[in-house]
């Protein structure tokens, strides 16, 4: 692979890291304005939203001014060192997300090893935010918020790792850069014009992912940990102003990381047809791509949130055990078979 | 190797730290996150040895699973905010004392085996594949004991929480 440009790793990780943090609130603000603020006003007929400013773009810079002028109140039996950690603990493990997600040959934070492992490690330790802000909010709301979070997003780790497995023994890799390249060079029956998208492969672990994303995500019809009517709000009831914007930010930047995880692993990530796999103007054309793919593949988790109602509590943790789990196991073992048949 | 030094040292000091905070707290939360710390702390260890597989297992599998576990546990039973003073049981003394023994021959073992060593600094950067190269093939008996062990626990544990 040729590089443009030569630097001293310190000074390539300051420039990616720098990238990266500009990166991630942007990404979550494309999420809420695209999706939250113009789709969910379309779709449930919400007027506001669409008013304010020219296609309803100031409602954003409405938004921030609103939650920066709360008042940062803590609950007077709150531990105060829990309480202000749980949020930053949050949004550590969506940033740690995006160290590995991949834009381009070279546009990425650091080719780990590990890649997708990696990712579905990290994505874990929020659940232990969401533990901490439940239990110091010194309410039992946030405390049966944080619990229903923890059972839910152990529950469907297990499928979403697992149906992971499954596009990982197709690629033969773990790192990401690795699985877009088995995809761009794979061929559908002799024919590599467009490579082979895992997707049409291995479209059991696909819906299976996007599923247990759904539910990590807490999107309805998965948000019990937070379900208004009964929790009036769950693990985030006593959080206020920029802390609750913490919160939020974390939610809409793991979806998107989320989705970029599943264009990477399913619809071939930043390749485009045509190009060699190494080519540097696709660290150009690239981050377009992937923009696209995930925006295509956000649209469907939204879609999904603003038309379904919310599931039970049983009926959650008997999909995922007597459901998922099973389908994503008959996956692996019929990924493996046809592995070493063909 | 400078930089690997200081952050040795960083690190070592967050643990050390963190597992003494762990057992003087006089709260059973703050105890559990206390234990994160230091699980994390030694992940990071792992990442400054080049064990880059064996980091990220360490965060998934006890960080990610086995803490939130203890903490569900904890929360779904009794977790009182605040200090409680009974955490510290009368039995401690002998606790420490067996902590101390314990430390000791570690220590005095690790220096007696591997005393004078030093580690390879430009060594080779274990892949993900070497791991599992290794795993299938040298380490194949232990690796499928292993397994048939957690079996053997996972069908004990329906076993136990059947109600007929």
């Amino acid at each position: 692979m040729t590089t443009l440009l030569a630097l001293p790793y310190w000074q390539e990780t300051g420039i990616k890291l720098g990238l990266a943090l500009a990166i991630i609130p942007t990404t979550s603000l494309i999420l809420v304005y695209l999706f939250l603020f113009k789709m969910m006003a379309f779709m449930q007929s919400r007027l506001g939203p669409n008013d304010t400013g020219p296609y309803g773009t100031l409602q954003l810079i409405a938004e921030a001014i609103k939650f920066l002028q709360k008042e940062d109140i803590h609950p007077a039996q709150a531990d105060r060192r829990v309480f202000r950690m749980a949020p930053v603990v949050v949004l550590a493990s969506t940033f740690l997300l995006y160290v590995v997600l991949p834009a381009g040959p070279d546009a990425v934070v650091q080719n780990l090893d590990t890649g997708v492992f990696y990712a579905m490690a990290v994505s874990s330790i929020s659940v232990l935010g969401i533990l901490m802000a439940g239990w110091s909010s010194a309410n039992k709301y946030a405390l049966l918020g944080g619990l229903r979070a923890a059972g839910q997003l152990i529950a469907y780790e297990l499928p979403l790792i697992l149906a992971v497995m499954g596009v990982v023994i197709q690629a033969e890799t773990l790192n990401l850069q690795g699985i877009v390249e088995a995809q761009a060079t794979g061929e559908i029956f002799g024919f590599g014009g467009i490579g082979n998208p895992f997707i049409l492969t291995q479209f059991l672990a696909f819906l299976i992912f996007m599923i247990a994303a759904q539910a990590e995500l807490t999107q309805t019809p998965f948000d019990m940990p937070v379900a208004e009517t009964e929790l009036v709000g769950g693990f985030h009831i006593e959080y206020t102003g920029f802390r609750f914007l913490l919160f939020f930010m974390a939610e809409f930047g793991t979806a998107f990381a989320f989705a970029a995880l599943a264009s990477v692993m399913f619809l071939g990530g930043w390749w485009i047809p045509g190009f060699d796999v190494d080519d540097n103007i696709l660290n150009v054309l690239g981050p377009g791509v992937m923009l696209g793919k995930i925006l295509l593949i956000a649209f469907f988790i939204f879609w999904v949130r603003f038309t379904y109602p919310r599931l039970r509590e049983d009926q959650l943790q008997k999909f995922a055990w007597k459901v998922l789990i099973p389908l994503a196991l008959v996956n692996i073992v019929l990924t493996g078979i046809f592995k070493v048949v063909f | 190797m400078v930089a690997q030094n200081i952050f040795f040292g960083i690190l070592s000091a967050i643990v050390v730290i963190s597992a003494v905070r762990m057992v003087t707290t006089r709260n059973i939360v703050h105890a559990a996150l206390y234990l994160v710390a230091v699980l994390a702390g030694l992940g990071a260890l792992y990442v400054l040895l080049t064990a880059e597989f064996v980091a990220t297992t360490q965060v998934l599998v006890y960080i990610g699973a086995v803490m939130v576990l203890f903490l569900f546990g904890i929360m779904l039973t009794k977790a009182p905010l605040g200090n409680v003073m009974e955490m510290t049981g009368k039995q401690w003394p002998i606790a420490a004392v067996v902590a101390v023994l314990m430390g000791g021959v570690t220590i005095y073992s690790l220096l007696n085996h591997f005393g004078s060593e030093r580690l390879v600094t430009d060594g080779p950067i274990y892949r993900t594949a070497d791991v599992s190269d290794e795993v299938f093939s040298t380490y194949i008996v232990p690796f499928e004991a292993i397994s048939v062990l957690l079996l053997a626990a996972l069908i004990g544990a329906i076993v136990l929480a059947r109600k007929d």
